[in-house]
């Protein structure tokens, strides 16, 4: 499983580009599912079909990451740049980042007046190495995300985009694991959630589904003077109970719970006070839609370097798989 | 000329019937259907004119819309003061000594300021709040007032649209050019023949929160979207070699990615290549700023693919915009184009 974790976090897939996350996610699956289609605003929705007499679940991924969009380019060529997501200054002096068509940039900074403080994005551009601005390989509304090589610590994971893309890696690794389920299962790989949970709402629409369950980061409280947070790595995959965008339906919640205790899995109880996920807009879809959200702990969300626990992983398709493999009954 | 007519209506959010009724009898006699919905939209179909070559897309949907950023009465002093809130992004550094009309009645006001010779040193610096302002309709008295004037009563600018003197821009001003420049070119759209069912939707409630297209794109279920605006204009002087979000004169916007939208790559494609192949001048709006329609509408159901095209406007949200007649007739050729070509189905 590392390879494919390893080839889905070094795609290129700002939220707006997934195409290439896509395509690498569709070879994979195709051959795995009943039924596989792209909506309208791009996600991936593959059917695995169940024996009947089971729910509609949906299980959402998101293949975007967060990333960069070019609004100026000035005269001796350098980029001005606006956020695509949730993008700190702070991580980004001395970053590297890649567009669609493989030209990478450096994220160079003006001198600034008080360097102690953290500078705001305009004062901040990208460098392509461009002699002039006449041969320039990029414009205006290109998007770019950040570049950086997958690690493999032994248990823990190093790289970029593991918001989402090891979410994603879970789902692949679910359906290709899961070889009978009373569920109709979808597996939903959205877009654009790092700006709004846009494609999770429009396919828990179109899937309309009995229950959700988003699999994304969360961010942990295990490193050094970091914000209280009861969620470490390495202890399980974390089920959560709220974030700033939803409370989780107990039932979807006490199911991932029993889950978990039934198989002997270690699991976590997440609360993540900033932020939320997928599960999010599931919820409140049509009339409502049971949700829960299964989060892989995750350091240094958001910057370059995003770590996770390989055995979080592993955990977390196991319950999947086990959690799919039978009846569902929310209580 | 239309755009004046919709420039000089009175229009904020949630009380666009002047506007509605002004379009209405504009396009009434090139759309098959019309309709008003429960939150206020005119939503007016033109059915296909010619058999499509494609199945897809069968209904296109145009949304302008037609509501402007103004002012609610939300207090009436005894002294015959109206106080009052913002309906829409109004910064209170536009609105002192600015002349309004409030109510139903249309009663004309000005919104108070101390002159220059009663600041003292540290208040010239400081900006006044919103709380702060004060509608003055000339009223001795409350009663006086509330013969004229309702608490809840909306009040807009009294500006009145001119053509600047003549330029190489064609300029023109007035108010509310966010979004009654979209609904003019919508206007003209409407009379085109395409292969598919064109559905226009003038739409309420945008400054608010988008709140009009968000049922429009519901109620219409359109395969494609193309929304319209009149967008910020920044050309103005700068100090710094730094993006201007758009330049007057240099044709329309097409929107990469705002606060609400990515717009669909294949459309954006669509209108740049349009534009390329007809020589119409254009510009992408260089900011990842602010928010329209688009983004309620591509989120509608199982989502659209949409995009946006803006009319650049200097000085939106205030009372006085200006554009140029150029780029809004610019926005009608490349937008018919695009609704052409788009009969041929979406690039891929």
């Amino acid at each position: 499983m590392k390879e494919l974790i390893r080839r889905l976090s070094e795609t290129y897939g700002p939220s707006g580009s997934e195409t290439k996350v896509r395509q690498l996610i569709e070879e994979e699956i195709r051959p795995l599912s009943d039924q596989v289609r792209v909506d309208a605003m791009g996600s991936l929705i593959a059917l695995k079909k169940g024996d009947g007499s089971g729910l509609k679940v949906m299980l959402a991924a998101h293949m975007d990451e967060i990333g960069v969009i070019i609004t100026h380019i000035d005269e001796k060529g350098f980029l001005r740049f606006g956020a695509v997501g949730g993008l700190r200054p702070l991580v980004l002096i001395g970053s590297r980042v890649s567009f669609a068509n493989g030209v990478t940039g450096t994220i160079g900074v003006e001198k600034l007046d008080t360097p102690e403080k953290t500078p705001s994005l305009d004062k901040l551009f990208i460098d392509v190495g461009a002699v002039s601005k006449d041969t320039l390989p990029v414009g205006v509304g290109d998007t770019a995300c950040f570049t950086r090589p997958f690690v493999d610590q032994g248990d823990r994971l190093t790289a970029k985009a593991f918001d989402d893309r090891i979410g994603c890696a879970v789902l692949i690794e679910v359906l290709r694991t899961l070889t009978r389920t009373p569920h109709d299962v979808y597996f939903v790989f959205t877009v654009q959630e790092e700006v709004g949970l846009r494609g999770a709402r429009t396919s828990a629409y179109g899937v309309n589904p009995d229950v959700g369950i988003a699999v994304d980061v969360t961010t942990t409280g295990d490193t050094p003077e970091a914000h209280p947070m009861a969620v470490v790595l390495g202890n399980g995959p974390a089920i959560k109970v709220k974030d700033s965008g939803m409370l989780t339906h107990p039932g979807v919640k006490n199911l991932l719970v029993d889950t978990a205790e039934r198989l002997g899995l270690p699991y976590q109880i997440e609360v993540l006070e900033r932020g939320s996920t997928d599960g999010c807009a599931m919820q409140v879809s049509r009339a409502g839609v049971p949700t829960g959200v299964l989060s892989i702990a995750t350091r240094y969300v958001h910057t370059p370097s995003e770590m996770v626990d390989y055995n979080d992983v592993l955990n977390s398709v196991k319950l999947l798989v086990g959690l799919l493999g039978g009846p569902i009954s929310l209580t | 000329m239309l755009l004046e007519r919709l420039s000089n209506a009175f229009g904020p959010s949630g009380c666009e019937e002047e506007v509605r009724d002004l379009i209405l009898e504009a396009i009434k006699d090139d759309v098959d259907e019309c309709r008003v919905d429960a939150l206020g939209n005119l939503i007016a179909l033109r059915r296909a004119r010619a058999a499509s070559t494609k199945r897809f897309p069968q209904k296109v949907m145009v949304a302008a819309h037609m509501d402007e950023v103004g002012l609610m009465i939300t207090h009436i002093e005894k002294e015959g003061w109206l106080r009052f809130s913002n309906v829409g992004g109004i910064h209170s550094r536009v609105l002192t000594a600015k002349a309004v009309v409030v109510g139903s009645q249309r009663v004309p006001g000005v919104i108070g300021t101390r002159p220059i010779h009663l600041l003292q040193e540290d208040e010239r610096a400081k900006l006044p709040r919103i709380q702060d302002l004060y509608i003055d309709i000339g009223a001795s008295d409350r009663s006086r007032a509330e013969q004229l004037v309702k608490v809840g009563d909306y009040a807009a600018f009294a500006t009145k649209f001119t053509m600047v003197k003549e330029s190489t821009l064609r300029a023109v001003k007035g108010k509310a050019f966010d979004d009654r420049a979209g609904c003019a070119v919508l206007a003209e759209l409407v009379k085109g023949d395409y292969a598919f069912d064109l559905y226009s939707a003038f739409t309420t409630q945008e400054e608010v929160g988008l709140r009009g297209a968000q049922v429009a794109a519901y109620s219409v279920e359109p395969d494609v979207a193309f929304v319209l605006e009149g967008t910020v204009c920044d050309d103005t002087p700068k100090k710094r070699d730094v993006s201007s979000v758009t330049q007057m004169g240099k044709g329309p916007a097409i929107t990469v990615m705002d606060r609400s939208v990515i717009v669909d790559k294949r459309l954006a494609r669509l209108l740049l290549n349009s534009a390329d192949d007809l020589g119409i001048p254009h510009q992408f709006k260089q900011s990842v700023t602010g928010g329209t329609d688009a983004g309620a509408i591509q989120l509608s159901r199982e989502g659209v693919p949409t995009a946006v095209v803006s009319v650049p406007s200097r000085y939106i949200h205030s009372p006085v915009c200006m554009l140029s007649l150029s780029d809004l007739e610019h926005t009608v050729t490349l937008m018919t184009e695009a609704l052409h070509r788009l009969e041929g189905g979406l690039p891929e």
